[in-house]
Order: C-alpha cells, then sequence, then structure tokens
C-alpha cells in the first residue's frame, strides 16, 4: 500500500493507533445450484485505525456487510468465512489466539439487540458472564454499580431479556462492556429503532468510554448518529472503506469531503439537498475490476474502471478515489 | 469451570427457577401478580380436567364399539376349552348378557365404571382393578426406569454429537440413532436375551422374579436382575429420539446469536455449552420425553411379551387375545389417563415453567 507510509506520518503527532486493519478482505464459500461451488467477497481491501479516546463511526447501508467487519475483528466469523489481510493491536499481530484472548477482555462487543442475550438467563447473570467463583461477588458489585449509573432497578438484575424494554435493552448490552477493562469498544448498530431521546442517551454512553480513553468503532447506517458524537467518519460501501474523513470535514455543506459517494451520502440527508442518487450498490456476487463507485460516479474517466483505486492521504483524511486531490 | 449451577439434577434447576421467580414476585409487592398466576394454574388444570373427561369418555364409546364389533365370544372366554352342553350354554349366554342389546350393555358398563367397578377379569378370575394394580406397578417400575436412561443417554448423547457437529464422533452417534430407529423392539429385545441370557447367562431369561421362591424370598438383587434387560431394551428406542432431537436443537443454539455474543464474550468450549446449551436445550428435550409415554406403553407391551415380564402390556396381549372384554378396556382407559398425563406434563412445562411463555400471558 503506497498509503501506509502516508499514514504514519500524520500519525506522528498523536499516539499509535490501538487497532490497526491493513487490507482485509474476507469471503464465504457457499454452494450454489447443486455442487458448484461460488466465492463471495463481502469485504475487500479494507482498511482502518482506530485510536484510544477517539469514536471512530463506520457508516454504511444495511446489509452492506458492516457486522461482518465487527465479527472478524473478534474472530468470531462462521467456518466458511475465508479472511484475508493483516490486523494488529496496540503494535502486534491480532491473531486468531490472540483475537480469542482478547475478546470479553480487553475488546468487546456491543451488539445490535436483545437477541444476543440468552433468553433463559437472567440479566445479572448474563452481564457479569462467565466469571471464576471467587471473584463471583466482586463482579456482582460492579455490575449493580455500573446497572445504577444507568438507572437501571435493582429488579432488572433478575430478570429474563425478554422483560427488558428497548431502553432498558439498550442499557443492558452496553453496561456488558463495562464489566471488563475494555480498551477497544465495537458497538454494532446500537441506535436503530430508538427515539431522539433514547437515542442521544445511547450515544452519550459511547462518548463517555471514549472520553475514558476506549477506542470506540461505532457500527451504524445512521450518519445523522454518527455525526453526533464521531471523531471520524469511515464511509463503507460494497465492502471497503471510501473515506475516512474528520467529523469537521462535514461542516460548511460538507465542501471538505473528499469522495463523491460521501457527497452524495451527505446531500441526501433531509436537512441538506434531500437528493439520492441513482443506482445500487454492487451485488456481492458481481466482479469488479475497477472503482467500486464505478457506475455512479459523477466524476468517474476510463482510468477509473481499471483497478481499484489506492487509498490517499488528502487534507489529513483517507480516501480511495482516483480523481480527487 | 463453573458447574455449579448444573450439578443438581435438572429438574432441581426449573423447579428453582420457577420458585425462586414466584418469590421474586411476592419480592416486589406484586402480590396480586402471584395470587393471579395460582388462578391461572387453577382454570389451566381445570381446563385439562374437563379435556379429559370429555377424552375418557370418547374412549369409553370407541373401544366398546370396537369390541361389540368383533367377533368375541365371552362364553368361549369364560370356559376355555371345556365342552358343554348346548342348555349350558344358554344359561351362560344369558348370565353374561350376550343377547342383550348394545346400548343396554353399554350403558350397564358405563353405569359399573361410575360406581369404581371396572368388572371382573375373565383369565385372572378376580377384580379388574386389581389386577391392574398390580401389573401397572410392575410396569411402572419398569418403564419409569428405562424412561429416566433413555432420558439422560439420549440427552448426553445428543450435546455431545451436536457440540461436535459434523465431526467422526457426531457421525457415529447420528449412525447409531438411524439404527436404533430402525430396529424393530422385538427383534431387538430377542437378540439381547439372546446374547446375554442364553449365550452368556448373565440375566435371566425372563419373569421379574426368580421362579420357586416365595415373595419373602426374593431379594431387590433379584428383582434388578430380572429388570435390566427389558429396561435396556426399552429404553433403546426412546435414546435415540431424544439424543435426535437434543442434536438438532443444540445446533440451532449454538449458532444463535447469544452464543455469538458469548464467544465474543470470550466464553467458549465445554462451559459455553453447559451455561447456553444446556439451559435451552434441556425445557423442550424434557417436554418431549413427557410427549413420549404413549410410545412408552406401546414398546412396554412388545417388551414385556418376550421377556415374560408380568406387566401391563403382558396383561393387555393376553386379555386381547383370550377376549377378557372388561380388563382389556379397564386397560384401555388406565393407559388413556395415562398417556394424558405425560401430555400434561409436558403442557405444564411448556405453560408455566418456561419464563417466556409466562411472560407471554401475562402480556396478552
Amino acid at each position: 500500500m503506497t498509503s501506509n507510509a502516508e499514514i504514519t506520518v500524520e500519525r506522528t503527532k498523536g499516539d499509535e493507533a490501538l487497532l490497526k486493519v491493513k487490507d482485509i478482505s474476507l469471503s464465504f464459500s457457499q454452494y450454489t445450484s447443486g455442487l458448484r461451488k461460488t466465492e463471495i467477497k463481502v469485504i475487500s481491501n479494507l482498511s482502518m485505525e482506530a485510536y484510544s479516546g477517539e469514536v471512530l463511526a463506520v457508516v454504511g447501508s444495511s446489509g452492506s456487510g458492516k457486522s461482518l467487519l465487527a465479527h472478524a475483528i473478534l474472530g468470531i466469523l462462521p467456518s466458511n468465512a475465508k479472511l484475508s489481510g493483516k490486523m494488529e493491536y496496540k503494535g502486534q499481530e491480532l491473531t486468531q489466539e490472540r483475537k480469542e484472548k482478547l475478546r470479553g477482555n480487553e475488546i468487546a462487543l456491543i451488539p445490535q439487540s436483545v437477541n444476543y442475550l440468552d433468553p433463559l438467563m437472567r440479566i445479572s447473570d448474563q452481564v457479569i458472564g462467565n466469571v471464576e467463583k471467587k471473584s463471583e461477588k466482586l463482579m456482582k458489585e460492579l455490575q449493580r454499580d455500573i446497572f445504577h449509573k444507568y438507572d437501571l432497578k435493582s429488579d432488572v438484575d433478575r430478570m429474563f431479556p425478554h422483560e427488558l424494554s428497548g431502553g432498558m435493552a439498550r442499557r443492558v448490552l452496553v453496561s456488558t462492556a463495562l464489566m471488563n477493562s475494555s480498551k477497544l469498544v465495537i458497538a454494532d448498530e446500537p441506535t436503530p429503532g430508538l427515539d431522539e431521546k433514547n437515542l442521544n442517551e445511547t450515544l452519550s454512553y459511547f462518548r463517555d468510554m471514549a472520553n475514558k480513553g476506549c477506542a470506540v468503532i461505532l457500527i451504524t447506517h445512521d450518519i445523522e448518529a454518527a455525526l453526533k458524537i464521531s471523531d471520524k467518519i469511515a464511509i463503507f460501501y460494497a465492502g471497503t472503506i471510501l473515506e475516512e474523513a474528520n467529523i469537521e470535514d462535514f461542516k460548511n455543506d460538507g465542501e471538505n469531503l473528499r469522495h463523491p459517494y460521501t457527497r452524495a451520502l451527505w446531500n441526501a440527508l433531509p436537512q441538506n439537498k434531500f437528493q439520492a442518487i441513482k443506482g445500487h450498490q454492487p451485488m456481492q456476487d458481481e466482479v469488479i475490476d475497477g472503482c467500486f463507485f464505478y457506475e455512479r460516479c459523477s466524476i468517474r474517466d476510463e482510468h477509473c474502471s481499471k483497478g481499484t483505486p489506492q487509498l490517499k492521504m488528502i487534507n489529513e483524511g483517507l480516501v480511495r478515489c482516483n480523481n480527487v486531490s | 469451570m463453573r458447574l455449579r449451577e448444573f450439578k443438581p439434577s435438572v429438574t432441581i434447576f426449573f423447579w428453582k427457577l420457577y420458585s425462586a421467580d414466584v418469590l421474586r414476585k411476592y419480592d416486589l409487592k406484586f402480590n396480586g401478580r402471584a395470587k393471579m398466576k395460582h388462578r391461572k394454574f387453577g382454570i389451566f388444570i381445570g381446563k385439562k380436567i374437563i379435556r379429559l373427561l370429555i377424552l375418557l369418555m370418547v374412549v369409553c364409546i370407541a373401544s366398546f364399539w370396537l369390541i361389540e364389533q368383533s367377533p368375541i365370544d365371552p362364553v368361549r372366554a369364560y370356559i376355555g376349552e371345556m365342552s358343554i352342553q348346548p342348555e349350558q350354554r344358554a344359561l351362560l349366554e344369558e348370565y353374561w348378557g350376550v343377547n342383550t342389546p348394545s346400548h343396554e350393555k353399554f350403558f350397564n358398563w358405563a353405569k359399573n365404571l361410575l360406581n369404581g367397578d371396572f368388572g371382573v377379569s375373565l383369565i385372572y378370575r378376580m377384580p379388574v382393578t386389581h389386577v391392574i394394580k398390580e401389573r401397572f406397578t410392575a410396569s411402572l417400575i419398569l418403564m419409569a426406569s428405562s424412561w429416566l436412561l433413555s432420558g439422560v443417554v439420549g440427552f448426553i448423547l445428543g450435546i455431545i454429537a451436536g457440540m461436535n457437529s459434523g465431526s467422526l464422533i457426531d457421525k457415529a452417534i447420528k449412525t447409531y440413532c438411524y439404527v436404533l430407529i430402525a430396529t424393530p423392539t422385538f427383534w431387538l429385545a430377542l437378540i439381547l436375551l439372546l446374547v446375554f441370557s442364553v449365550y452368556l447367562g448373565w440375566f435371566p431369561v425372563g419373569l421379574s422374579v426368580p421362579i420357586g421362591l416365595t415373595a419373602e424370598e426374593v431379594t431387590l438383587f433379584d428383582r434388578i436382575q430380572h429388570l435390566i434387560l427389558p429396561t435396556l431394551t426399552l429404553s433403546v428406542l426412546g435414546v435415540a429420539q431424544i439424543a435426535m432431537f437434543t442434536r438438532e436443537k443444540l445446533i440451532e443454539v449454538l449458532s444463535s446469536d447469544y452464543v455469538l455474543f458469548a464467544k465474543a464474550r470470550g466464553e467458549k468450549g465445554l462451559d459455553l455449552v453447559l451455561r447456553h446449551g444446556v439451559r435451552n436445550v434441556a425445557l423442550p428435550a424434557i417436554t418431549l420425553q413427557f410427549l413420549g409415554f404413549s410410545e412408552l406403553f406401546g414398546g412396554a407391551v412388545l417388551v414385556e411379551q418376550v421377556f415374560s415380564y408380568p406387566g401391563i402390556g403382558q396383561a393387555t396381549v393376553a386379555a386381547g387375545l383370550r377376549s377378557d372384554v372388561p380388563l382389556l378396556l379397564g386397560i384401555v382407559l388406565v393407559s388413556t389417563v395415562f398417556v394424558f398425563l405425560g401430555n400434561l406434563i409436558a403442557d405444564i412445562i411448556y405453560e408455566f415453567i418456561d419464563p417466556r411463555i409466562k411472560q407471554q400471558e401475562a402480556t396478552q
């Protein structure tokens, strides 16, 4: 990657990234019509970095494989998944064994919905998790403290997941990440179906975590929500990240945005121009040689249809486009 | 490893779940709700009793009609192979009411039933209730032990197979289950009898106690030794069913979102299966096991026949072959209640112990 050098240049002013994802690709092998095996590529050449004390939002449309990115970082992909590329955590390579050691410990996942809780286990047992007997009491106290902080009353402890209201479920799920000394928190679509008040409250939990020194990766389809609390926004499209922009770039009518897709997204928002662009994301089984956004791009040239554009550092943000300078 | 919660038997575990829940509701000044719960249980049981009565009525009419249609001759059944004069036969026919109209016969029988009189067994020459009580007790030991055995072994095999799905051990257990399902019970009984009783001589060939001893001389060991082969045979079919079910269910649970999240929180291996798998599979598996009461009864008929085990199954066959109508009808009624009880327990587990179902009903 040509951009590696540039990335390091930029980061010298801050600390080293807690998590570095370099050029990962993820594909599934699937049997279609009889014994024909096909590869479905869901993530291709994706790179991103998460820093302690920052919220990085990964924004993309629903069903585009964002959750799988989270699963890939945690190492909980299904067995027919093929992952390539490199990940680094605290400067060391993040291997599958290391993922298994770190998850639930330093790396925490905040799942989408109450479906991610065991339907037959009481909430407190669930939030505490599988701990050794001697530390059980301590963990119980910690759990109570966290629940207290999130305004979850003591009767919630003994409830089953189906008894929780939507807002309570959200807080319970968030509190699972606080039980351990998490340094990297990955929140997977934590905001759908929340009203304005609950949404802001939930988002503030993540901001809090980042302020306390965690690196937060917020995976969402809701760009407005992401804009409220994030430091950086990575635009996820067709299995890769097209642009990683700083939050300031979205100000002034989005003039500083680099990629045409990000601009299109920005213009599609109701409070802006409320204009959608034509077309749809390429399907996952389509083989694309050039830029993933080629079909819908307004500034494309023949150069764009051949070869994936390299990641470029422009104006302190990363972009994968040939025609931006 | 945190096995603490699973050391007590599963029933105790669910009882705890249930009772703790009741307590919690009292705790939280939900006194009214807990009372409502008891009332609900009362209504539920009341409805079930009405249903049982209707079922018994239908079974009575249907089985009586079937017997009426069959070429059974009560006189022949009573005198056996003896030859008698036509005059004596006419007398006996009058005594047994051969020529009474069907509906009158039915009402006489039904009236006696309501008074608790099931009639007198023609082949055992004692009251039907007495025969059924004695035979049923013997069978109950056999059925209960094989029911427990098949449940426990089947569940464990299912968990092992589901945990390692796709592996060699899973394939072995699956093959074993398919073979078991395809095996006729009586054939398996004969094979076990041949191998263990005839060739190896480890177990007696039949009956429930040794021949030629008085009741006082029979030891517990004797009884157990006579019980082992029939129990084994009877449990084998149940093992396959519960193992396949548990396996399927566990695979489903292990691919659920909440197991994925548990993995994301660092849980893995056997611990994960015990904490989430067993917890979520146990309830449906136990329910299924209770629903299997009817097959248990059917199996007992065959097994007891092969092992000459003097239980209710053998009495059924004898009553059928030798036209003992009162006994046959009595057994039909008792077995109806037995199977109904199994289903009832399954329903209770489903509706009153599973916290999810409880909640749904509360919100309705």
